[in-house]
């Protein structure tokens, strides 16, 4: 393969900086997919088990977590709930990365209208702050969380096509890209097979940083009511669900989910941090 | 003596560099002189310079002494050393665009050492620093004075940088690389500036002391009254300016003369082999050894002392620290 | 200074009829009949009320004529009925906004002296308080501000006591005490990236030669610190606080949910569950605007404090930060 491996060059200091924060992030989010897939295991109930008797339970030997409002387990809820908070960023970063990688690459390998198009696009977007573009998008096709993802997905697509775009057109100046078309190869050809995989370091560690930011994303669109909706069992969802509970001094049933999201995104942001560093080679 | 430094030695720590930066450096310089300090990047010129501000790299650790006016910089208290770094002396630097902050006007630069310093009120700071202007050769200094420093061009910026080091009348000036980045002409006009300035003091009765650093071995051998030669943080040589251009004793500075063209020689330029000390060189002899012509294996071994020659009294002394001394000395004449 | 200022205002103008366009048009995006979107609740659908609605949005006229016709009605101050509230949005706006922007500048107070304090403390003191401060505001950047809400309200509304938990307020000092935990919970995100842009700056400026000049001419450092380095670390600081504050018109939109405050945020969020389109249409416009104008004004001063920018040789391109 034509990489050069820049992590063999770099001084082991730098390679192994913050190896403890990183090691721990990262077994952290190890342990909340194990959860996640594992939840009918670990659980102790089942998390739509209403129990009217038990509501608002703090932590018992029996609610770990304690309940919310109408009894139901809050341990078993955050460990079910872990499904639908990776699942949908994951979905949402496949629809963005497969649009604004495309859209990057061909920006930056053929220029033209397309570059103009991305970047106009971009403009327009860039205009709508914070979550407004989406919710626009939901305020036009409904609410849910399928509708969430796909919004998400286009608003975050071109801010992946910019990052694409910029690391290959460094990357299309390297003199191998030169050497395959000299060949004959089809830029096509060059970019599917050369191009866009020895991007894939710089646009893992970014993806990453994304898939947290993603998370929150969607957590803060069904904590308003526009995501995921009841009886779906997502944390962003019960956080909503408990925040009522709060003020009568309740604060497991928010809190507990509020600190799952919490902690996943501190967590993708430094693994994600990391992951840039050893592979973005400095871009 | 107005400078005096005195076996000056400054180590990293163990394990950020396998040599000293300076060893055993000792220079000296009297009112009125200016003095020359020649090497390549990396020998400790500009080290020995800043040591005399005793702005030492982090973590450094000097012993030696560096007097000024007798008294020792290494170990001024914090309100003296302020006050040393903006009365006693001053220092150009090769880049005057980078040494002026570039959000700031040429203005605030000039004025603020002298509100500060003299404590003169803001509007005779002003009218000072704008004849300070005036007397560089800068023309339309009011203008210049409302200007940033981007406006200017690198000649200009020098004068203001020049104007700036005067204005609180130091001893002292150290002028490291000061003309490097200029071009010829300009260049030719800021050493008249300074040669200028130096016959203005000497006139005055208070005469101003130059170390003036450089890489460029003909012009410290054109402009200045002595020489030092470094290499590898060690002082290889010392002469008048005058004899070092004429009869260099060190190995090294022959190299350095004949690796730089002049006219009305009928010799090629010719590089010195090899490649420049670095700091992860670890050398138990002489440090020029790997690239001398004359090295002999009892070099490797041979710890550098200043060997003494001609004739010359306490700070006129003229020395090189070479080994093969007598031999270089017979075979060049 | 003012050289690039026809240029911006052009790109101002183009961004802002884009993005307008944008929140116009996509009714059509809609599937079905636009008007029965723009006429809210799908269920009491009468023929008067979708030919109010007609009226309203002059359907029947081509798309660029209606979307003129909108715009003109909209910069004249009329922004349609809200079908929810049987009123003038221009006036359901008016009366909330102030909520709004007493919160964003309550919140803009908070994230710019803590975030800049903690930005030049970390830069000065290297260490443990800069790993403190690094360490805060990595926690800080991934806290969605609904769950700040959620932790705030439930340490120092229910457990101390020491802030209400909901309404607004009576009086400055009233509202003052109500509005702390929104612009607190608002300004948590903005604090974080403040405080590393400041960081950054304040050690780029540190390391630059000038600052070794000044130190060389005898300087004092605190006189360093002040005129050199957090002056020169101006231009990024001042650029972001403005991008940030902007953005944050948007992160009303959780924060006066999650605290049940009457805004412009909060009236976004009910218009989208009431399927209220002039409401959401005129909310997500004046947004936009607020937006716009503010990072293309923070455009034109940065050149004033940083003379580099302005030559372009040295520019500090603030990357736009979206605060959710």
């Amino acid at each position: 393969m034509t990489t050069v491996t820049a992590g063999a060059l770099v001084p082991v200091t730098i390679r192994d900086r913050r190896p403890l924060q990183v090691i721990v992030a990262g077994g952290f989010l190890a342990l909340v997919v194990v959860a996640a897939v594992c939840a009918p295991l670990l659980a102790p109930h089942a998390p739509d088990a209403v129990d009217l008797s038990a509501s608002l339970a703090g932590t018992t030997s029996q609610h770990p977590l304690g309940t919310d409002a109408s009894g139901q387990d809050l341990l078993s809820r955050v460990l079910y709930g872990a499904r639908s908070s990776l699942l949908a960023p994951l979905a949402l970063l496949a629809l963005a990365a497969v649009l604004g990688i495309t859209m990057g690459t061909v920006a930056a390998w053929r220029g033209g209208w397309v570059d103009t198009l991305l970047s106009r696009v971009t403009d327009v977007m860039y205009a709508f702050p914070g979550l407004l573009f989406v919710v626009l998008v939901i305020a036009v096709f409904g609410d849910g969380l399928t509708t969430s993802i796909l919004a998400l997905g286009l608003a975050y697509a071109p801010t992946i096509a910019r990052y694409t775009r910029s690391v290959a057109l460094a990357e299309r100046s390297q003199p191998y890209i030169d050497a395959y078309r000299v060949q004959g190869m089809s830029g096509a050809r060059i970019c599917v097979r050369h191009l866009v995989p020895n991007l894939s370091g710089a646009l893992i560690g970014y993806l990453v940083v994304l898939f947290g930011e993603g998370l929150m994303s969607l957590a803060t669109l069904s904590y308003l009511g526009f995501g995921a909706g009841s009886p779906s069992i997502d944390w962003g969802l019960m956080v909503q669900e408990g925040q009522d509970a709060v003020v009568q001094g309740a604060l497991l049933p928010a809190l507990v989910p509020g600190t799952a999201i919490a902690a996943v995104v501190v967590a993708f942001n430094i693994v994600g941090v990391w992951v840039s560093d050893r592979l973005g080679h400095g871009r | 003596m107005l400078l005096d430094i005195e076996d000056l030695t400054l180590r990293l720590p163990a394990g950020a560099a396998a040599r000293p930066l300076l060893s055993g450096v000792s220079l000296r310089i009297d009112r009125g002189e200016v003095v020359g300090l020649v090497g390549e990047s990396g020998s400790g010129k500009s080290t020995t310079a800043r040591a005399v501000l005793r702005m030492l790299p982090e973590h450094a650790h000097a012993s030696g002494s560096v007097r000024v006016d007798g008294e020792d910089v290494l170990t001024m208290d914090p309100a003296r050393l302020r006050a040393h770094r903006s009365r006693t002396v001053s220092m150009i630097f090769q880049d005057p665009r980078s040494a002026m902050n570039p959000v700031r006007r040429i203005g605030d630069f000039l004025t603020e050492p002298l509100i500060r310093v003299l404590g003169l009120p803001k509007r005779a700071a002003v009218a000072k620093a704008t004849e300070l202007l005036a007397s560089v050769g800068l023309p339309d200094p009011e203008r210049r004075m409302r200007q940033r420093p981007h406006e200017l061009s690198g000649g200009m910026l020098q004068r203001v940088v020049i104007a700036a080091a005067l204005c609180t009348e130091p001893d002292l000036l150290l002028a490291d690389e000061a003309t490097s980045a200029l071009d010829a002409t300009t260049q030719a006009e800021v050493l008249a500036l300074l040669r200028g300035i130096q016959a203005e003091r000497r006139e005055s009765g208070s005469g101003l002391g130059t170390l003036f650093i450089t890489h460029d071995l003909p012009l410290a051998a054109a402009y200045c009254d002595r020489v030092y030669v470094m290499y590898a943080g060690h002082v290889v040589e010392h002469q008048p300016a005058r004899g070092l251009f004429a009869e260099p004793r060190h190995p090294y500075t022959r190299g350095l003369l004949e690796c730089s063209p002049t006219l009305g020689r009928d010799h090629e330029p010719r590089p010195i082999p090899g490649r420049p000390s670095s700091l992860s060189d670890a050398l138990t002899g002489c440090s020029f050894a790997p690239r001398c012509p004359k090295a002999e294996p009892e070099c490797d071994t041979w710890a550098p002392v200043a060997i003494p020659f001609g004739g010359g009294a306490s700070a006129e002394q003229e020395f090189a620290a070479c080994r093969r001394l007598e031999l270089v000395t017979r075979s060049s004449t | 200074m003012l050289r690039g200022l026809p240029r911006r205002l052009a790109g101002l103008f183009a961004t802002l009829f884009a993005a307008s366009f944008v929140i116009f048009a996509a009714a059509y995006a809609a599937p079905g009949d636009p008007a029965v979107l723009l006429s809210g609740s799908r269920q009491e659908l009468t023929p008067e009320k979708l030919a109010a609605v007609r009226a309203q949005y002059h359907l029947d006229e081509p798309l660029v004529v209606q979307y003129g016709r909108w715009l003109w009605d909209s910069a004249q101050g009329d922004l349609g009925r809200s079908f929810q509230y049987r009123d003038h949005v221009a006036d359901l706006i008016g009366a909330r906004l102030p909520t709004t922007l007493e919160l964003v500048a309550y919140a803009t107070v908070f994230f710019v002296i803590l975030g800049v304090g903690s930005g030049v403390l970390a830069a000065l003191r290297r260490g443990w308080v800069d790993s403190a401060v690094v360490g805060g505001t990595t926690l800080a950047a991934s806290v969605p501000s609904f769950v700040a809400a959620i932790a705030l309200v439930s340490l120092f509304g229910v457990r101390l006591g020491w802030f209400p938990v909901t309404g607004q307020g009576e009086g400055f000092t009233g509202r003052l005490h109500h509005l702390t935990l929104p612009a607190f919970a608002l300004a948590l995100g903005a604090l974080a990236v403040i405080s590393r842009v400041t960081r950054q700056a304040m050690a780029e400026a540190y390391a630059s030669d000038h600052v070794d000049a000044a130190r060389a001419s005898g300087m004092a450092e605190r006189q360093i610190v002040i005129r050199h380095v957090l002056r020169n670390a101006l231009g990024p600081i001042v650029t972001m606080c403005g991008l940030v504050m902007a953005g944050m018109l948007a992160g009303t939109v959780v924060v006066e949910t999650a605290f049940g405050l009457s805004g412009v945020g909060s009236l976004l969020v009910s218009a989208i569950s009431t399927h209220d389109f002039p409401v959401t249409q005129a909310v997500l416009l004046l947004m936009v605007i607020g937006y716009v104008v503010v990072t293309t004004l923070v455009d034109l001063v940065h050149p004033l404090i940083d003379p580099r920018v302005s030559r372009g040789t040295k520019r500090h391109t603030a990357k736009r930060v979206k605060t959710a």
